[in-house]
């Protein structure tokens, strides 16, 4: 059942939030053994939430936008009194001791957690294989990885585990696993919804957004989460004046350097974004091509910009405040042996990536170039939207990947964020919605990106594809 | 750039990480090859550029500088590894 439909069945009362809640409990016990979406499910303070979201509504009290939907969070995102791992053998028994604002906001809407999902450890990646505890499959091809870094929240929404769920979007961790599943998927404006409980990877990137089976309940997820957050330096309040206008007033830009890599992506992929631009034409969509001339430089400039980070927000991980912690003769020694054995492989790649490019030396060869192209890149979209409202392009080069195909070359792994990348660097909102299927049953995702806090672009252009099929 | 053995044990030192001798192995391969990769960086002309660590709001919203109570000390103080009393164990600094 959609999210929309629930909260109004809650509303009427015609349906228990309880009811709602363990018919997903069943889902998920049914589906959950072969997809791995899950670390944990909250079965109990799941419950006790629902029911008192019941009780709220036999009392006559009002409720709240999201009553009684089941919602799952990544599991980088903190929730008081439960467990967060990063999945991480570094955060191992971690138990939050607060909860992340966007959480909160869902909380006071409603809203029911029912569990935390698997991810690449520390959102490092493109497939969720990294994830320290186990593998998540594709619902749509279990022999397949479901993207990443955000894979299990992807997965848990495209088998209906959850109508609602919670990822990250540093690189494309959100677009790129809903591409790969088949959901929709929203990476919000930098700033918009609080990260206030999100265990920072790159805190210049880093973004809070929404895995959902439709452009309502995506829209419905998205008011609820975003707000502004005083715990949060990068938190704005969203402008409330953003209108958009009609998809026959909106002009669709396509960037040239896109077509120009067709070479390097999938037939099936360029075929099925061609479809897509075809019915938005249909819809009356005008289209103008515009040129990104910088794009080949962003994900060698993304890697830079956010390994640095990371070898920075990652310091914190040393054995002494929480989690492993690695006997050793010395201080120094607990926090190399604690983070030597707590950090998986390409967690430590990237913190040692970002160590050297930030070193004495070569901090001018690699972290200062990398933030003058992130500069450059972030003026090529502000020439690019004085001629257009809105970007259009496909979300991945190829479908979901088999599982081991890309893991032992990570600048291959590193290339399938190419199209997802550069709207993280230049600060901007992106939608990833599903276009079709391949020949094989695999889903194509393709994407909208927008000047930031200019969402209700994107949803409206999504919601008349959508309504039009 | 190129990557050796030994510019791998300095930025694990740095780093504060204790890598196994075949992790030395596999990273001082894929560092290298991660850089030259980097190097392509170098064909864009950047001399006029500024450079960008971030792309803020209009503004920060910095809050005002007052203390707020963190009311759960125990939530915190209980995932320490180390823990005596209301303090977090480390090992002796100071010789």
């Amino acid at each position: 059942m959609k999210a929309t439909e629930i909260v109004k069945q809650v509303k009427d009362k015609k349906i228990k939030a309880v009811e709602i809640l363990e018919r997903h409990l069943k889902i998920i016990k049914e589906r959950d053994p072969e997809i791995g979406a899950f670390l944990e499910v909250f079965g109990d303070s799941a419950m006790k939430a629902a029911g008192a979201v019941d009780e709220k509504s036999a009392k006559g009290l009002p409720l709240g936008n999201m009553a009684g939907v089941p919602v799952t969070i990544k599991d980088n995102i903190l929730y008081k009194g439960h467990r967060c791992s990063c999945a991480s053998k570094i955060l191992e028994g971690y138990v939050a001791p607060y909860t992340a604002t966007a959480v909160r906001n869902l909380i006071n809407a409603d809203a029911v957690i029912i569990g935390r999902t698997n991810m690449d450890e520390f959102a490092m990646g493109s497939s969720t294989e990294n994830s320290a505890f186990k593998p998540t499959r594709n619902p749509a091809d279990t022999t397949r990885i479901p993207g990443g870094s955000s894979g299990g929240s992807a997965a848990a929404v495209a088998s209906g585990m959850c109508p609602i769920a919670l990822g990250s979007d540093t690189g494309g961790s959100i677009r790129q696993p809903a591409a790969f599943c088949g959901t929709y998927g929203l990476k919000p404006t930098y700033g918009s919804v609080s990260r206030y409980g999100l265990a920072a990877f790159a805190s210049s990137l880093d973004q809070i957004g929404v895995f959902a089976n439709s452009v309502e309940d995506t829209e419905l997820a998205f008011a609820a989460l975003s707000s502004h957050d005083p715990k949060d330096a990068t938190s704005v309040k969203y402008p409330e004046s953003v209108k958009a206008p009609g998809i026959t007033d909106l002009r669709i830009g396509l960037p040239m350097e896109y077509a120009a890599a067709s070479g390097a992506m999938d037939a099936e992929v360029g075929s099925l974004f061609d479809e897509t631009v075809k019915k938005l034409k249909t819809l009356g969509a005008k289209f103008v091509e515009v040129s990104l001339p910088h794009t080949k430089y962003s994900v060698p400039a993304y890697y830079i910009a956010a390994s640095s980070e990371a070898s920075s927000n990652l310091g914190r991980f040393d054995g002494i405040r929480y989690g492993l912690s690695v006997k050793g003769e010395t201080l120094a020694e607990v926090y190399k042996k604690t983070r030597g054995r707590g950090f998986g492989s390409e967690v430590k790649r990237r913190i040692m990536l970002g160590t050297y490019s930030l070193s004495a030396g070569y901090y001018d060869a690699y972290y200062l170039k990398a933030q003058k192209i992130r500069a450059l890149i972030k003026h090529d979209f502000d020439e690019a939207f004085k001629n257009v409202d809105v970007i259009f392009t496909p979300t991945t080069p190829s479908p979901a990947f088999k599982f081991g195909e890309k893991i032992s070359d990570p600048i291959e792994m590193y290339l399938s964020d190419i199209f997802t990348i550069p709207c993280n660097l230049a600060g901007l909102c992106g939608l990833s919605f599903p276009a079709g299927k391949s020949k094989g049953g695999l889903p194509i995702g393709v994407q909208f990106m927008a000047r930031p806090f200019n969402e209700a672009v994107l949803f409206t252009l999504a919601g008349e594809l959508a309504n039009a099929d | 750039m190129n990557i050796t053995e030994k510019d791998v044990n300095d930025i694990a030192e740095l780093a504060r990480l204790e890598l196994l001798p075949e992790e030395k192995k596999l990273y001082t391969g894929q560092l290298k090859n991660i850089f030259v990769w980097m190097d392509e960086l170098n064909k864009a002309d950047t001399a006029s550029v500024l450079p960008t660590a971030n792309v803020p709001g209009p503004e920060n919203n910095l809050r005002e500088d007052k203390p707020i109570v963190f009311k759960d000390r125990d939530a915190i103080l209980n995932n320490a590894p180390d823990r005596e009393y209301d303090f977090i164990k480390v090992k002796k600094v100071i010789q």
